[in-house]
């Protein structure tokens, strides 16, 4: 979509449609009072407060809009875990929850989870006791580099949690959005179906 | 990316001030799209308006189909039983569409308003008439596999990559918009507009315009609509080619039709060249071949792309034997 140059008379029109009562084209004082009340407030694009939960602690960070949550759990909480792997939202190892949703967190705006509960891989094991997922990835040997496995692991607890069916061709496709380059698919599917069974 | 302000709408009426305020203001809601493309530079707004907060994302039924939030997301419609039950083609696309993780972002809205994939838009470093006007256009004669068949121009052969707005055009749906004249209805084949001259324009919305819902009518069709995908990977991948096809047969009769293709041109592409070759026909195997025939009429490849006229013959074909319950 572009964006022209927005004239005094079309935002005005803007302006009427957003519910303002104008009886002149040209920009009255009042008009411009009314619209100022209804733009909204913006921030940026210096730091900014950002109020951050990530696995049950509140954080406040202060970052400029355009950091991604990624970037902001690995560099600014120190919480790598989470991956980088493309930056582009198609390979899948940046994957964390977010109000219990598998999302790619290298296309979230760390602004935008504001007031909305994170959980990264670093908050699924209860202090030496392995999240189920954890375990049977482990007891599968679901990985041979690492580098993409929080985010299968992130992506497998939600899969479970979303109740899909886990017959071998579908937990191939609800698995789809996490890319594993070593191609250890085969051990990935046996731990998402082993922790399937356990949890079932 | 380029740095930006950063404002959160609590009203549909702010959230359009705040956007015609500024000439480069965009609207972000999943950003699966819009944050994609700031990445690359394609995208350099100075302020983001997020609507994520705006009442816009329920999915409610009535008597004549469904109404959906512009803020649902593909993973909420596609979840959703009556719109499973009612327009089987549109949960079909959104299951073949991008991934889960991305699904729980992406908003139907931001849906039918993404970009092109086409490399060359995304890349800065080349000439692209929609990315920069009077650029010129380096698929013509560079690599085209993905590119459209038909409906391009001199200027843009992109294809559009949203499945989901492909099995809409299976529903007579209609697109909800605010904007500076109020609230408008916008039939969804009449919503994206093909690139002639100006490919940089890409749907009928004024700037600044919102859509607030996209609502799915319902006919005899719509509940055995089918969506076939074609792509180069099993899963998590744009369609080469897609077809969208809804048949109402009775007595063996074919009484109405709507196909609808991906992947071959720079918008969701309605064939009614195809349904005319449907209605009052037979619903067998002959018709549906003659159909797929009148599908590709007047297709035509740029080179690597030429595979795609045959490859949607077949996929008609296909996708129509399915929706006839003889596939």
């Amino acid at each position: 979509m572009s964006f022209g140059k927005v004239t005094r008379r079309r935002f005005l029109v803007r302006a009427a449609a957003a519910g303002i009562v104008v009886g002149t084209p040209r920009l009255s004082a009042a008009a411009q009072a009314v619209a100022s009340v209804l733009v909204v407030p913006a921030s940026g694009p210096g730091p900014i407060p950002v109020m951050l939960n990530v696995n049950g602690a509140v954080h406040a960070l202060k970052i400029e809009p355009r950091v991604t949550l990624l970037d902001a759990l690995r560099e600014r909480l120190q919480l790598t875990g989470t991956k980088k792997g493309c930056d582009q939202g198609t390979c899948g190892a940046c994957t964390v929850l977010v109000d219990g949703r598998r999302v790619n967190s290298c296309l979230t705006l760390a602004v935008m989870a504001q007031g909305k509960k994170v959980t990264t891989v670093e908050g699924l094991a209860n202090g030496d006791q392995l999240h189920p997922v954890q375990a049977a990835f482990l007891q599968h040997d679901g990985f041979q580099c690492g580098y993409c496995t929080p985010g299968q692991i992130m992506s497998a607890v939600a899969l479970l949690a979303e109740k899909r069916p886990t017959d071998e061709a579908s937990v191939r496709e609800w698995m789809s959005g996490n890319i594993c380059r070593c191609g250890a698919y085969p051990n990935i599917v046996a731990a998402v179906r082993a922790a399937a069974g356990s949890a079932s | 990316m380029n740095a930006f302000r950063y404002a959160r709408a609590r009203d549909v009426a702010g959230a359009m001030a705040t956007v015609a305020a500024d000439p480069r203001a965009k609207y972000v809601a999943g950003g699966t799209n819009v944050v994609d493309l700031m990445k690359e530079y394609v995208e350099q707004p100075s302020l983001l308006v997020d609507i994520t907060a705006l009442p816009l994302r329920a999915i409610t039924h009535s008597s004549d189909g469904v109404r959906i939030g512009a803020l649902a997301t593909m993973s909420e419609v596609a979840d959703h039983p009556e719109v499973a039950a009612l327009f089987p083609a549109v949960v079909q696309a959104l299951l073949l569409s991008a991934s889960p993780q991305l699904r729980n972002m992406a908003t139907i809205g931001g849906n039918v308003m993404q970009r092109t994939r086409c490399a060359y838009f995304r890349d800065i470093s080349q000439p692209c008439n929609k990315r920069a006007p009077g650029s010129g256009c380096a698929a013509l004669r560079g690599v085209n596999r993905q590119h459209a068949v038909v409906g391009g121009s001199e200027q843009c052969i992109c294809t559009h990559p949203s499945d989901l707005a492909v099995a809409l055009l299976t529903t007579d749906a209609i697109v909800h918009a605010q904007g500076r004249t109020g609230e408008r209805q916008i039939p969804f084949d009449r919503f994206h507009v093909l690139p002639g001259a100006t490919p940089q324009r890409e749907t009928v919305l004024e700037s600044g315009e919102l859509i607030t819902a996209i609502q799915l009518l319902k006919s005899p069709l719509t509940k055995s609509s089918y969506y076939l995908k074609v792509r180069d990977r099993a899963s998590y991948e744009f369609a080469l080619v897609s077809v969208a096809a809804g048949l109402d047969v009775a007595g063996g009769a074919v009484r109405a039709a709507r196909v609808a293709l991906g992947g071959v041109a720079p918008t969701p592409w309605r064939s009614h060249e195809a349904e005319t070759a449907l209605v009052g026909q037979p619903a067998n195997a002959a018709t549906f071949a003659a159909a797929a025939q009148a599908a590709t009429r007047g297709m035509r490849g740029y080179g690597e792309n030429d595979f795609k006229v045959a490859l949607t013959r077949r996929a008609v074909a296909r996708a129509l034997a399915h929706a006839g319950g003889i596939g």
